[in-house]
């Protein structure tokens, strides 16, 4: 088959003129929310940015939140009780000074718990989200012995009054899910990160990492921050900003 | 030294079935625990979400260690030639497969969804020692089987030795991977270290043997065999080198850690204020599973027979007390996840956790035992594991009618 001049450069100027356009198109398409059937992309990475001079002492409207969200009972046991997100306070051992903020899976870049997991159930999604399949967790807890920031829970007893958000099963680990239902519903935010605005606090900020044009990656870029267990260099989708 | 003679156990009286009767209520009971612990959940044990393995880790992986070092014996007289010890070869390997199943058992029972292991046998993560851990065990059952098989059928002895040496490989790869499961750990202080996988060889060398010795002497003492002094004294002392290894170890373990600023927090807890994990430590492994022990091994005093079982009898106790200080201790000091910070939380962050087992999980734990022993002694009245006589003149290459009390040779202690 031959290609004639006129047929050449008619298809020339129009893939010149799809490179120019694709990305935009692209960028319009991934503001909106992704069907059932489109995979999650790496081109997106899904974060938190967690300011601590802003998260409020004694506040824990995030953690009511998540517990709301995805139907986190109080079975009225707390060490078996399951925890997605905690509000922990630290104190310098040398100084005194106190901090208290939020902590959840810290949606690491190199998840040990994934590595660990014998039948991959424990596992990162595309677009940097760890979760767990709870189809193929075989309750071994060697993701929870291996997690540097303890944010995982064994589910200990039946679990009743299950939120359609997030299924749970008797004898399954599970964590925080970044709202992962909100993510690919396309509400663009995570119920803890919600809360926080309706509490006029704005401590947490979720967004795309990777997206230079979000807000994350926008205050990310402007101001330090860092990563909890840095040393262990997990690149952690969830960052802090002001931790001492 | 003349040929050896195997045989089945008579396995008709009332000891024996009063054994079997005793064995089988424990693994049946172990079971039921199992059972209940599935139908409602961990919430029936002592487990938590800062304590997630427990006893019925502790002793499944006291019997998965013990697995591998109870096929010493065997590996010394088939890979190392030393003919002592060939006649105690097919019990080594018997009483490796009896404690790995138990050990398995328990391992698996104590899963959340015990149901679901043939995700587990099906799904496979590659980077996850667990799951070169599952080849490694279910291979060992195989390439051990096949060992018992050359011993066994005499046209295959020729192959007795490559074999033996394929089990010996095997078991030291499969402990490399039971050590590692805490080695490559990095988010807990008391393990990310690389020593683990030896320190767990030579854990099963002392736990395999102890083991071993606990099943040989009274087996031969019930069914009224002989059973000679040259073979016990030697591998008394064997132990005895075993046991002072896993000191040497253990001492490694803790200079090194303490040498380590970032360790001194958790070295601090095993060592000093740990409270019930310090006392485990010092009493349980280091005075009972290490320096009496050792004092028994290595001296005249422990020579008479009730004292090399009192001797094994403590090694298994300060062995499953080690293992309690590595699996249990080792996660009841909490997570540094703010180092330089004291930590507080709703999550129990920063809190010393405080582990009371529970009955069934006790009970549990207590069933690998009577699986592993089930087994044994079921196999030895329906296969011939046992030689007829193991008397010093049956059995030494070298007998001269003394009973040679000189040390272990070099090459014995080399070649395990």
């Amino acid at each position: 088959m031959s290609i004639g001049r006129r047929d050449f450069l008619k298809a020339g100027a129009i893939a010149t003129t799809a490179t120019a356009l694709a990305p935009g198109i692209n960028l319009i398409e991934l503001a909106a929310a992704r069907s059932p059937e489109q995979a999650a992309s790496a081109v997106n990475r899904w974060g938190l940015l967690i300011d601590v001079n802003k998260c409020a002492k004694g506040c824990t409207a995030c953690v009511d939140a998540c517990r709301k969200e995805n139907g986190i009972s109080d079975e009225g046991s707390p060490t078996t009780d399951a925890q997605w997100i905690r509000k922990v306070t630290t104190k310098d051992k040398a100084t005194g000074y106190e901090q208290a903020f939020p902590v959840m899976c810290q949606h690491c870049e190199h998840p040990p718990c994934v590595d660990v997991c014998p039948t991959g159930a424990s596992f990162k999604r595309k677009d940097g989200i760890v979760l767990v399949d709870k189809h193929i967790c075989i309750g071994c807890r060697y993701c929870m012995m291996a997690c540097p920031y303890k944010a995982r829970s064994f589910i200990h007893e039946e679990i009743t009054d299950q939120s359609h958000n997030a299924p749970r099963g008797k004898g399954t680990v599970e964590s925080c899910t970044l709202c992962v239902h909100k993510i690919d519903r396309g509400d663009g935010s995570t119920a803890c990160a919600d809360a926080c605005v309706d509490e006029n606090h704005k401590a947490i900020i979720f967004g795309d990492l990777k997206d230079p044009r979000s807000e994350i990656s926008r205050q990310l870029k402007a101001q330090p921050s860092s990563q909890i267990r840095a040393d262990l260099n997990l690149n952690t989708g969830v960052r802090y900003r002001g931790l001492s | 030294m003349k040929a050896i003679h195997y045989s089945v156990i008579p396995g008709n009286s009332f000891g024996y079935i009063l054994l079997l009767g005793i064995l089988g209520a424990l693994t049946t009971v172990g079971m039921g625990a199992a059972y209940y612990m599935e139908h409602n959940g961990h919430i029936v044990t002592g487990m938590n979400n800062q304590i997630v393995w427990g006893i019925p880790h502790v002793f499944a992986v006291f019997l998965i260690v013990a697995a591998s070092g109870a096929l010493n014996v065997a590996s010394i007289a088939s890979v190392f030639g030393r003919s002592l010890y060939k006649p105690l070869a097919r019990l080594s390997a018997l009483l490796a497969i009896a404690l790995l199943a138990g050990g398995l058992a328990v391992l698996v029972l104590d899963l959340g969804r015990p149901d679901r292991l043939i995700v587990a046998m099906t799904y496979y993560n590659f980077r996850s020692i667990f799951a070169w851990n599952i080849y490694l065990y279910t291979g060992f059952f195989v390439v051990v089987g096949v060992y018992l098989w050359m011993m066994f059928e005499r046209r295959m002895n020729q192959f007795t030795k490559i074999a033996g040496f394929s089990a010996f490989i095997w078991r030291l790869t499969l402990t490399t991977g039971t050590g590692s499961i805490f080695g490559f750990l990095v988010a807990r202080q008391a393990y990310d270290a690389a020593l683990m996988a030896p320190m767990f060889i030579i854990m099963s060398f002392a736990f395999g043997l102890a083991m071993f010795l606990l099943v040989l002497i009274p087996t031969y003492a019930w069914t009224h065999r002989d059973l000679g002094d040259v073979v016990l004294e030697r591998l008394r002392k064997l132990l005895g080198i075993f046991v002072a290894s896993v000191l040497y170890f253990v001492l490694v373990y803790h200079l090194t850690n303490l040498y380590i600023t970032e360790h001194h927090g958790v070295e601090r807890f095993i060592l000093l204020d740990g409270g019930v994990y310090t006392q485990v430590f010092w009493i349980g492994q280091m005075l009972i599973g290490g320096l009496i022990p050792l004092l028994l091994c290595l001296t005249p005093l422990g020579r008479p027979r009730p004292m090399i079982l009192l001797a094994s009898t403590l090694i298994v106790i300060g062995g499953i007390a080690q293992i309690y200080v590595i699996i249990v201790g080792g996660q009841a000091y909490p997570i540094e996840i703010f180092p330089g910070k004291e930590v507080t939380s709703s999550f129990f962050d920063g809190f010393t956790t405080i582990y009371q087992p529970s009955i069934p999980e006790i009970l549990l734990g207590l069933s690998g035992i009577g699986i592993t022993l089930l087994i044994t002694t079921f196999a030895i009245k329906v296969l011939p594991f046992l030689p007829n006589s193991l008397a010093d003149k049956d059995v030494d290459p070298d007998f001269t009618g003394q009973v040679d009390a000189t040390s272990v040779s070099p090459t014995e202690s080399a070649a395990v």
